[in-house]
């Protein structure tokens, strides 16, 4: 079993980023560069970890970092991994590196879903991680495919009347090894999921919800607090999907088998002030029973049914 | 070895004789065969390389790209569409230095859908910091794709570079060539050695966020490299002609100009037109030379200011149009010229979407212009056709439902 302490203790997210006070993707990166080690290769498409990691000539990450154009995340890694095997073909790297793309919501729902879905195909030989804060942070919070119903965001000025996209589950329809999802306020389950990926021969996507404490409107000190509550309340489902068999991980695992109660969305809502004006208004109770709605549904297609205490 | 082969497949086996490793590429028409030829040289075992079939040409070029950063020679193809699909990963290969090359099949922009061949695909890359050269030959494709990767990887260089070769005049036609082995031209293009990459033993981070203190001066710095890659070229051309006795000309290419009191400016295949022209233009008595534009970027600045002095007269020809304004040749050769010389410059715009470009409406046009028949840009072979006549009555009863 992994512990904390038994995390390695280099760092390869060093001091000077240049990102915002309670960052969920800058403490995944770190988690990220512990699992994966210093053989890797970082790409990162357009996104708030393009601006984080520091500007010329400074970097905060000590990886060979490439950073890519916002619609290029996977064949950026196709380009690397055929790169990587030309160079072991001619004899000159002994160790192959990991390849770990970088991507928000936007660069994999919406704008890189075309080169990530080829990637896929392919069997490029990489990590894909979407770190999902559900909206288009870095350009200032505009939704995203990725942004729930009722969410108030600067381009969905009223709430968002549109579901989110169930990515994973398009990823899983590409039949690639691994998917996984993950949880910052579960640390060592992303740990070890980054773990196992690294192991695994082909495409492995792992998506991190990432509660971006100034885009979804709660104070900073609270983002591993809100990634827990995104967790119990079945909003984000922690999960693995490997050989054809989809298993639920840690708290959701706990959950499904009844261990823990679920809790009400609307909890989890309310600490969030880009739901206030939809849980205000007259449809706020639609909204919410629409977003029970939506957790049932991802229970389902996952599990097959919603075992009827939660 | 001396094969016949379609440009297409010069280019392939050009390709295989630079050491490529890598070449992620999308098809499309008339470019198919280049990169078909390209996945059998490597099924075959007769070429040692990674092919990417990636499911679009941006993702072909940002694959380009990055297989580029780790330190490979890596190649693509495209046309048309498919270049201007790319135009944001152009600027990206260019702003972020690989020197990587990629033959464009110069070939029309729809709509009207249009596989046949002009140049407009290329001429709106311009600004890409991209090397752009336009062959005319199926000998020059080969020799040119070889060229190519000596002078983008040079030190001094480190900028990607576009060969351009005509749709189907070019592509699809059989020709016989020279085709250097991998091992002969090993002792002209060594092997790529990258200034930096991606290595997990040297961790940089590439393409960061660069503050307005900062920007102008990378900039700059493509600026440079786009200068001096003129005299690279120059002695890429000159060091090839040693080695393989092959001369196509450098930035440009002269034919009879020394005498000449006209001068035809051209690129691509419609300039080897543009010789038979001269020929039989001067069989008739007129003084007249070709000054075949093989660079577009880096534009041949000195040459044409040079060799278009003390002329008569130039007549620019363009298989493009830059709209609001003119050809693009004519407007770059104009701006070069500014202020050194007085000596009028005409446009023909000829030979769009596939028109055949003959030598006989070359020479039509050129005798009209030198007597001053001509406007400063002439649309030449365009007129009404059948189709047109059949459109504007479909026009006519638009405007009656309207009423």
């Amino acid at each position: 079993m992994v512990s904390f302490k038994s995390l390695p203790e280099e760092e390869l997210f060093l001091a000077g980023s240049t990102a915002c006070q309670g960052c969920p993707a800058s403490l995944a990166l770190r988690i990220a560069f512990k699992a994966l080690g210093s053989n890797t290769i970082l790409l990162v498409v357009a996104s708030c970890t393009s601006v984080l990691q520091g500007s010329y000539p400074h970097s905060a990450i000590n990886l060979p970092l490439m950073n890519a154009a916002f619609a290029t995340g996977g064949a950026t890694a196709s380009g690397v991994v055929a790169g990587i095997k030309a160079l072991v073909k001619r004899g000159e790297l002994e160790e192959e590196p990991t390849v770990l793309m970088w991507a928000g919501d936007g660069g994999t729902y919406d704008i890189g879903i075309q080169a990530l879905s080829g990637a896929a195909e392919r069997e490029t030989d990489f990590i894909y991680v979407c770190y999902n804060n559900e909206m288009y942070s870095n350009t200032g919070t505009q939704r995203s495919g990725a942004t729930p119903i009722g969410a108030w965001t600067t381009t969905t000025p009223g709430g968002k009347v549109q579901h989110r996209k169930d990515i994973a589950q398009i990823m899983i329809a590409h039949r690639i090894p691994y998917v996984a999802t993950a949880s910052l306020a579960y640390p060592l389950d992303f740990y070890q999921k980054m773990l196992k990926a690294r192991e695994i021969r082909g495409t492995k996507y792992i998506e991190l919800l990432a509660p971006c404490p100034p885009g979804w409107k709660f104070p900073s000190s609270k983002m591993i607090e809100v990634s827990r509550m995104a967790v119990q309340c079945g909003m984000w489902l922690l999960y693995e999907h490997e050989d054809g068999e989809n298993r639920f991980t840690g708290a959701t695992k706990r959950m499904i088998e009844g261990k823990v109660k679920k809790k009400p969305v609307v909890d989890y809502l309310e600490v969030q002030g880009r739901f206030k004006q939809v849980l205000a208004s007259p449809e706020g109770k639609e909204a919410e029973r629409m977003l029970e709605e939506d957790v049932s549904e991802s229970i389902r297609r996952l599990h097959g049914w919603v075992p009827e205490y939660i | 070895m001396r094969v016949l082969e379609t440009g297409n497949h010069f280019v392939a086996l050009a390709v295989r004789s630079a050491g490529v490793e890598v070449v992620p590429a999308y098809p499309i028409t008339p470019q198919t065969q280049v990169i078909e030829k390209i996945a059998d040289l490597i099924a075959e075992g007769e070429m040692e390389a990674e092919y990417i079939p990636v499911e679009s040409e941006h993702s072909a070029c940002a694959a380009l790209i990055s297989a580029s950063l780790t330190g490979v020679r890596a190649f693509s193809a495209t046309a048309s569409h498919g270049l201007v699909y790319m135009h944001e990963m152009l600027h990206y290969a260019a702003g972020i230095r690989v020197p990587v090359v990629m033959a464009n099949i110069n070939r029309a922009l729809g709509p009207g859908w249009n596989i046949w061949c002009d140049h407009q695909d290329a001429i709106s890359q311009r600004d890409t910091g991209w090397l752009q050269v336009f062959v005319s030959s199926h000998q020059e494709i080969v020799d040119t794709v070889i060229q190519a990767f000596l002078v983008t990887e040079n030190r001094d260089v480190l900028l990607p570079m576009m060969v351009n070769l005509d749709a189907f005049v070019l592509s699809h036609t059989y020709m016989d060539a020279e085709v250097p082995s991998p091992e002969e031209v090993k002792r002209y293009l060594p092997p790529y050695r990258p200034r930096w990459r991606l290595d997990t033993r040297l961790p940089v981070t590439h393409g960061s966020v660069v503050y307005p203190v900062d920007f102008s001066e990378t900039r700059e710095s493509m600026k440079e490299g786009q200068e001096n890659a003129r005299e690279i070229i120059r002695e890429a051309a000159k060091g090839y002609e040693e080695m393989f006795g092959r001369w196509h000309g450098d930035l440009v290419e002269e034919y009879r100009v020394e005498d000449a009191r006209h001068l035809i400016l051209a690129m691509g295949s419609a300039a080897a037109e543009c010789r038979v022209a001269v020929d039989s233009l001067r069989e008739e008595g007129h003084s007249v030379g070709l000054l075949r534009v093989r660079f577009f970027r880096p534009f041949p600045v000195e040459e044409i200011r040079r060799l278009c002095q003390d002329r008569d007269d130039l007549l620019v020809m363009d298989r493009n149009y830059s709209y609001g304004l003119s050809g693009a040749l004519y407007s770059e050769v104009k701006g070069v010229l500014y202020g050194r010389t007085n000596i009028p410059v005409r446009n023909l715009i000829m030979g769009l979407g596939g028109r055949d470009v003959t030598h006989q409406l070359i020479e039509r046009m050129a005798v009209k212009a030198w007597k001053g028949e001509l406007d400063d840009i002439t649309w030449a072979d365009s007129h009404s056709t059948k189709s047109h006549e059949i459109t504007k009555e479909m026009l006519g009863r638009f405007e009656e439902m309207l009423d």
